[in-house]
């Protein structure tokens, strides 16, 4: 493939440039880092974000029986492993012909995914994003933090780890473990809702609406009172791409795919998940390892698209609850019913996708379904099956192909921040020239790259944290490679500074 | 959490298919085994990694002991305390354990229990892999020294 060159991806003579690296190293072969090259006036001549994504497990479930695959696969993610487990499950379904699945498995499997939705944002916004919107990117580290936002919001710190609770404990009920669940297999599932499990999330139930509730207000305030500065922070107009369920409904367990354009308008609406490569190519490019989704239609420069919250919300016609229903209009009505591309309102929709996820929790927790009754469909037996489902960040696809002797030969998956690589670093460059282009390189100034990458809350491709990484790096190097001055702060919060650059950064 | 809470709790987080980063929920089965849990005095939980909602985990207790897998020792496990510290982070795929004992602090407005760290020297982390025979040598340390952590009444000394 003929790699396309963007603007700031490649610059034009590298050599003698200064190089500033953003080390956020939290996991052993597997980390996100910025690489910024600057000329000796600072003005930046590249920006690329690397994301180290792990191929490598495609690899690893080929050679499996099937039957194996959607437990192993919850090894890839310590944060969403009920997403590849339900999308594994859903490809795999296809293989045994069991699908559609039986009635209450399927609403067995809903009520794990929407549980899972939950958790995730309620993870995601409490503990990573909101510090930054509540004490601002200039913020002390120190304060930036979960402990932060606990310190001066204590009541909101405490019903984002009760929220997060609550999801988890759904999921447990449904797949039968806190981690490593097993509840759902191809054709359905294997086991039922306990009532009495039920009912004790069931009484839980409108205080935790209220929390999701006030979780968007939250958010709301905290968009809508963003400094003037910050009001297009990252601006990186995009297609969007997600399910959507009947009538353009937002969808997060099963659905047909529509992208829609920067602009608002509907490019591909009602594309069945099983032809998604007549939709969707993977280009790849020789700087990084994590490949980067493109329409096919448009080719690998302008089809680029983003997925996850900020696309799903402005994606769907409608929100099939009420409760979050009101909210979308409202985020609608607040930006004027134009596209939305500004990357911090992915934290506001972030949270009507929590609210809804909650209602959605609610309804099937009602649903006598989830108790009971034939749980595991089974028919003709087909060679492959792609599983597509809304993942807390974007689309995630799992396709596999099974031999006669029931061994996966083939597996391809396209995880959310796969989707999101080309929008990631589209947004990375859009803060670098804003922010730092021709500036002295400060730590609040970094943080401001770090913010755009936070609204995408990069998944680093499987749960692998020892002891003893980074968490960030910065090196700074001269026009003839010396270290000129190295930063790191550890996985304990101190920070140390010295002319000693991270091994990482050799990797470049 | 209630009164009925085991006084301790052994929490060991880590990825069993990625080599050496088996090492925190292997110890953590291993000594669940080997441990007298039906006296109703021991916890022990695994996970991939920790999070925010763990901190609820350590409400009601009179000790916990962390285990994981750690690069860059060189010995074959080392033992320090844990106190709260705010860690700024990027991504939510990772906490470290003062920072979730910060979030403890936060969110019960008291001082965590004491808290002790066993890091076990790891090396490979690579997919699909079993630990290595150095890193399965190492845990057998550390097993006996986390063994010895559940008996005692006072803090085993580093």
């Amino acid at each position: 493939m003929t790699e396309t060159v963007r603007p700031l991806e490649t610059a034009a003579h590298p050599q003698g440039l200064r190089r500033v690296v953003i080390d956020p190293v939290s996991r052993v072969e597997g980390h996100g880092k910025v690489t910024l090259l600057l000329d000796d006036d600072n003005r930046i001549q590249q920006v690329r974000l690397h994301i180290v994504e792990f191929r490598g497990f495609e690899q690893f479930i080929v050679g499996r029986p099937y039957w194996e695959v959607p437990v192993m696969v919850q090894r890839l993610c310590g944060i969403c492993p009920v997403s590849h487990h339900l999308a594994a499950s859903k490809a795999l379904d296809r293989v045994v012909g069991g699908w559609p699945v039986p009635e209450a498995a399927n609403q067995i499997r809903r009520l794990m995914h929407y549980g899972q939705i939950v958790q995730s944002h309620a993870l995601h916004f409490f503990h990573l994003s909101s510090p930054d919107l509540l004490f601002g990117f200039d913020a002390a580290v120190a304060q930036r933090n979960i402990v932060g936002v606990a310190m001066a919001h204590p009541e909101a710190a405490r019903q984002g780890v009760m929220l997060r609770k609550f999801g988890q404990e759904v999921i447990r009920i449904t797949a039968g473990k806190r981690v490593h669940g097993t509840g759902s297999v191809p054709g359905g599932m294997n086991r039922a809702v306990d009532a009495a499990e039920r009912d004790v999330l069931r009484a839980q139930l409108p205080e935790v609406l209220a929390w999701a509730e006030a979780a968007v207000d939250l958010a709301e305030r905290l968009h809508t009172g963003l400094p003037k500065h910050l009001v297009g922070f990252a601006e990186t107009p995009a297609a969007m791409m997600s399910l959507v369920g009947p009538g353009g409904a937002m969808e997060f367990y099963d659905g047909t795919l529509r992208v829609r354009e920067a602009d608002g308008r509907v490019a591909v609406d009602g594309f069945e998940d099983q032809g998604y490569r007549e939709l969707i190519g993977e280009g790849v490019k020789p700087w990084t390892y994590m490949k980067f989704p493109y329409r096919l239609a448009l080719g690998p420069d302008a089809g680029w698209y983003r997925v996850g919250p900020l696309a799903r919300v402005q994606n769907c016609d409608f929100i099939a609850t009420p409760r979050a229903e009101a909210r979308r209009r409202a985020f609608v009505d607040a930006h004027g019913g134009r596209p939305v591309h500004t990357v911090l309102a992915t934290h506001w929709a972030r949270m009507i996708e929590l609210l809804h996820g909650v209602e959605v929790v609610a309804d099937l927790l009602n649903d006598p379904a989830i108790l009971g009754g034939p749980l595991l469909a089974t028919g003709e037996r087909q060679r492959s099956g792609v599983g597509i489902i809304e993942a807390p960040r974007g689309t995630l696809i799992h396709e596999y192909e099974v031999g006669d002797d029931d061994l996966v030969t083939s597996c391809n998956l396209i995880v959310s921040t796969t989707h999101n690589n080309q929008a990631m670093n589209e947004a990375v460059r859009s803060v670098a020239l804003q922010y730092l282009d021709g500036q002295t390189i400060t730590e609040p100034l970094l943080n401001h790259i770090e913010v755009a990458i936070r609204a995408y809350d990069p998944c680093l491709s499987c749960a692998t944290h020892a002891l003893g990484q980074m968490p960030l790096a910065v090196t700074l190097r001269n026009a003839r490679g010396e270290v000129l001055d190295h930063v790191h702060r550890s996985s304990r919060g101190d920070t140390v500074r010295g002319t000693r650059p991270h091994s990482a950064e050799a990797a470049l | 959490m209630t009164s009925q809470v085991a006084p301790l709790l052994v929490f060991g987080w880590g990825n069993l298919s990625r080599g050496d980063d088996a090492l925190g929920p292997m110890l953590v089965e291993q000594l669940a085994g080997l441990a007298q849990m039906s006296s109703g005095r021991l916890e022990c939980l695994t996970d991939f990694q920790l999070q925010v909602e763990h901190a609820l985990d350590l409400v009601g207790r009179e000790r916990v002991l962390f285990v994981d897998a750690a690069i860059g020792l060189r010995t074959p496990f080392e033992v320090s305390e844990v106190h709260p510290a705010a860690v700024a982070g990027f991504t939510t795929h990772a906490l470290a354990p003062e920072a979730l004992l910060q979030v403890y602090t936060d969110l019960e407005r008291s001082e965590p229990p004491p808290c002790t760290l066993l890091a076990i020297r790891a090396q490979r982390f690579e997919l699909g892999e079993a630990p290595s025979e150095l890193a399965l040598a190492d845990l057998a340390l550390a097993l006996d020294w986390a063994m010895a952590w559940t008996r005692q009444t006072e803090e085993v000394p580093a």
